[in-house]
């Protein structure tokens, strides 16, 4: 008898086969993992997900039986029923007499499992890109990671080079001719005959010469300092890895639930995406009606708040945190605006003025989406008035600011939305308008 | 076996466990298994493996190794989905038919629930599996594992040379037809799985040697075999026909299959064959490793090797095994095989050693022999669960469990109470019961019958459909549409009343072309 421990045998023997079920289902993974992000709070993409996915789209078919015919069944714990005696059918699938379930016809209607964190993240941002990663790496002085640099003739005994060491060493024995020790063994056997033999000349030339040579070998030595090279490593700077997020949010009366979830789904994407690109990244909620504040991710979504609106109270909030505590010269800033386009008339030159001078340009980017109603107030055709903010954001964008815009009205609206502005290759901020 | 440390006779002190634990344990149950039941085993390797590994297992039908396909992934998740949210717990051990026997216990186990495992797996259904014929005349436990390492690799490498796609749409067909892909009739040679490798590359090499490009220019004549100058009677018996074999028959006789397709196509019919006995002996074999673990448990406890705490705790396990709840019970879901098994195995040691006379009558063979363990062992030898169950289910039991047998009309409004627990009923109780684990009765009987190879091809399978249990339509078509897909041509399933040789249903499938 054998015992083994498997224990520490590596796991995921199964991988293989989770990533071809994974191929397998994925046009119904991917809708799936679309559907589930819609209903989840900003912070929980931290872990994987479960999802469900309809059964017939990984179904194993086999030849079994439909429910009919005629069938037998033979059944424990009978309490009154006597021979020939006739029992009104059981409602179907209940628990009395004559209904077994087909043993695999179960849990086949919806098939339900976990992805890990990185498999819903990979289907979920499929073919998406930030836009302008590359603009502004800057390179952060504290931020090192060790290279390999060659090497040394100086280090520390742990980063000693042995092979490159004893190649030296040995193209300098064979360079000064030291002796070998085979050479002074053949020497030694010469004298050793030489003396059994009693021939003294022949034993003083072989003397003469092991001594010579064993005068030699003292002076060449085997490892010489000069031989000895140790690995060297090189600090290198990395490009910074971390981003920042400002979430801006007009909260004044005229904001519905329907808005701030519709606001709050986007965000969520925004997050998701930003996260898979920076190690770190940090989210600064502001919210705004005719005045500003920074508050957490609750507040933030579910305080109600009353108020005027003034756009620009929220810029100046964001200049303010960023001032702060987030240099631009260290973040990556990334910021969304969600609002229903309303703002106090006078404040609008204000607000243009703030985003073109100051904001867009320590931006890598940012999103200004106008939140409307669900049941679309407007008769098919006809063109809606635009907001007074989507107007003045216009006139920003026929002046080249990179701003990206876009209307959304339903939750089923903000994911394609998303897409469009992050598709790769898409360059959202000049494009067209697209909105329903 | 050290008695010292302070444990006095007990092999352990604690619910904890360490490899000299086990190997004690192990050893206290050998001597019982061996010197007291006298069980016959192979040699035993016992693994220790994690939850992970478990699930692990549970995907790939309990077997250490097999090849990869996306349903194995499936499988494995839907286990760690149910498993994560707690709404089913793991098995305590797996058990291989292979020699040698593998069991893999896991790692959260107490000490007891290893002991109780060690009996269960290692020496009861490591002794099923040596002995019973149908294990006997079906599996090669020796070659088991080797064999699936090749085919693993011969899959691997296909997917290497074809493709990930054109691989798994042949494992998907094959594996739709995989209940209908293995032989259910004794044939003259034992499985010899071990030179099936040896036995790929030969027909391989055969291949290549006697290709000749040549043929590829001579005209062909439909079908490649003269078929009209061959009566209906030989045209049959050359392809076997009528064949319930699907799989092989498509092996053999699928006209555009390429070499490796066909060599999947067996590697899938290999496997499917070895699970074969398992369905059939679930009872027997639960029932002959429950008791087994009972009797060890009991006697290890009798001899104070085990402490009063650890064994409630084992008859805590051990009655959740075999608890059989009523068929108007909320948790009902069908017989349980252990409860069944079990109590049959101990009916049968209390027949031969303390018989009734109603025993006496209606097992004269055996009833008050006293040799209990031998006439178990000559049941788990040469028995299977329907023939078990026809042969020595005793009234006592029928009894006991109070079974009753009801008949389930779709035609009728109602159900009929055909047979309960007396004097009239415990034949006919027995009858059905034993029918129910027949597996001809369980898998249903479709059969290749003939193929039109002069015309075009056109392959026809019959269902005989028992008492109007008619296939599952949806189903059935998707199988059929592989099956199609393979043989390479149209495809038509009859299914058909025995008794009257009508055509109750026709399904239809023709081949996609450019699959295979």
């Amino acid at each position: 008898m054998y015992i083994i421990d498997r224990r520490l045998n590596p796991g995921g023997k199964s991988l293989a086969n989770r990533q071809r079920f994974l191929r397998r289902a994925k046009a119904l993974v991917r809708e799936a993992v679309r559907e589930s992000a819609a209903s989840r709070s900003v912070k929980d993409t931290e872990q994987g997900a479960t999802i469900t996915i309809p059964g017939s789209g990984v179904r194993e078919p086999t030849f079994r039986r439909a429910p009919g015919g005629r069938r037998e069944h033979i059944l424990p714990g009978n309490k009154e029923y006597v021979e020939g005696q006739t029992i009104p059918r059981p409602p179907a699938g209940g628990g009395g007499g004559g209904s077994e379930g087909s043993p695999d016809g179960g849990g086949e209607d919806a098939f339900r499992f976990a992805l890990t964190h990185e498999e819903f993240l990979d289907l979920f941002l499929e073919d998406l890109e930030l836009p302008d990663l590359a603009k502004r790496r800057f390179v952060d002085g504290e931020v090192k990671t060790w290279r390999r640099a060659g090497y040394s003739i100086s280090g520390s005994p742990a980063n000693l080079a042995l092979v490159r060491t004893l190649r030296n060493s040995l193209s300098r024995r064979i360079a000064l001719r030291r002796p070998k020790p085979e050479e002074i063994a053949r020497l030694e056997a010469e004298r050793d005959a030489a003396e059994s033999a009693g021939d003294p000349e022949r034993l003083e030339a072989a003397l003469q010469e092991l001594a010579e040579l064993r005068r030699r070998s003292q002076r060449i030595p085997y490892i010489d300092p000069i031989d000895v090279r140790y690995r060297q490593f090189q600090p290198e700077p990395k490009p910074i890895a971390q981003a920042v997020m400002f979430c801006l949010m007009d909260v004044s009366g005229s904001m519905t639930e329907h808005m701030k979830d519709l606001a709050k789904r986007f965000y969520l994407l925004l997050y998701i995406f930003l996260k898979r690109r920076y190690r770190h990244v940090d989210i600064v909620f502001i919210r705004h009606t005719h005045e500003a504040k920074e508050v957490d991710e609750e507040t933030f979504f579910r305080s109600p708040e009353t108020g005027g609106t003034v756009v620009s109270t929220a810029l100046e909030e964001m200049l303010k945190v960023v001032a702060a505590r987030y240099s631009p010269s260290d973040w990556n800033i990334y910021a969304a605006q969600a609002s229903d386009g309303d703002n106090t008339t006078s404040d609008n030159e204000r607000t243009a003025r703030l985003l073109a001078d100051r904001i867009l340009p320590i931006c890598q980017y940012y999103a200004y989406l106008e939140v409307g109603r669900e049941d679309g107030m407007h008769p098919v055709g006809f063109i809606p008035r635009e907001s007074d903010l989507w107007r003045t954001y216009s006139t920003l964008r026929k002046e080249g600011q990179p701003l990206a815009m876009r209307k959304v009205r339903h939750r089923r609206e903000i994911y394609p939305v998303f897409r469009e502005l992050f598709r790769k290759g898409a360059d959202a901020t000049k494009e067209a308008q697209a909105t329903p | 076996m050290s008695a010292d440390g302070g444990l006095g006779r007990l092999l352990y002190p604690g619910a904890d466990w360490d490899f000299a634990t086990i190997r004690r344990v192990y050893d206290a149950i050998e001597e019982i298994a061996l010197g007291e039941l006298g069980l016959d085993i192979y040699p035993n390797q016992i693994e220790v493996i994690s939850a992970e590994q478990m699930l692990d297992a549970y995907a790939s039908n309990g077997m250490p190794l097999l090849y990869r396909h996306w349903s194995f992934g499936k499988r494995f998740a839907r286990h760690e989905g149910l498993y994560r949210k707690g709404f089913q717990g793991l098995a305590y051990e797996i058990v291989i038919n292979s020699s040698p026997c593998i069991s893999y216990i896991m790692e959260e186990n107490t000490a007891t629930m290893q002991a109780l495992v060690i009996a269960h797996a290692a020496f009861g259904h490591n002794h099923f599996f040596k002995n019973n014929y149908l294990f006997r005349q079906w599996t090669d436990a020796e070659g088991i594992l080797p064999y699936l390492d090749f085919a693993k690799g011969y899959v691997a490498q296909c997917e290497e040379r074809y493709g990930h796609a054109a691989v798994e749409r042949v494992l998907d067909a094959a594996h739709a037809l995989m209940s209908h892909g293995v032989h259910r009739y004794p044939r003259r040679k034992r499985p010899d799985l071990r030179s099936e490798e040896r036995r790929e590359r030969e027909r391989r090499e055969h291949e290549e040697r006697v290709f000749n490009d040549l043929w590829r220019t001579v005209p062909v004549k439909a079908g490649g075999v003269p078929a009209p100058s061959l009566d209906e009677e030989r045209r049959r018996a050359l392809l076997e026909l009528p064949q319930e074999n699907i799989l092989y028959f498509l092996e053999k006789t699928a006209p555009r299959l390429k070499p490796w397709q066909r060599e999947i196509l067996r590697i899938v019919r290999h496997v499917a064959q070895y699970f074969y006995p398992q369905s059939q002996t679930k009872l027997m074999n639960e029932g002959c490793a429950t008791w087994v673990h009972y009797q060890i448990m009991n006697r290890l406890h009798e001899r104070g090797r085990i402490s009063d705490g650890h064994f409630m705790e084992f008859l805590h396990s051990h009655t959740n095994v075999v608890f059989q709840p009523e068929f108007d019970d909320p948790r009902f879901s069908g017989i349980n095989p252990y409860a069944l098994g079990f109590a049959m195995m101990e009916d049968i040691a209390r027949i031969a050693t303390e018989p009734t006379e109603e025993d006496r009558e209606w097992f004269p063979d055996f009833a008050g022999s006293g040799d209990a363990i031998g006439v178990l062992r000559h049941a788990w030898a040469n028995y299977r669960d329907e023939s078990f169950i026809s042969q020595f289910l005793s009234p006592a039991l029928i009894r006991r469990l109070r079974l009753f047998h009801l008949v389930d009309d779709s035609e009728e409004d109602y159900l009929e109470v055909a047979a309960i627990h007396d004097e009239r009923g415990f034949r006919r109780v027995r009858r059905a019961l034993s029918r129910q684990y027949d597996v001809g009765h369980q898998d249903p009987d479709i059969q290749v019958v003939d193929v039109d190879l002069a015309g075009d091809r056109k392959l026809i399978l019959h269902h005989r459909v028992p008492d109007r249990q008619l296939l599952d339509a949806e189903d059935a078509r998707l199988v059929l549409q592989h099956l199609a897909d393979l043989w390479g041509y149209d495809v038509v399933l009859k299914e058909i009343d025995p008794k009257t040789e009508a055509v109750l249903k026709e399904h239809h499938a023709s081949a996609r072309p450019g699959l295979f």
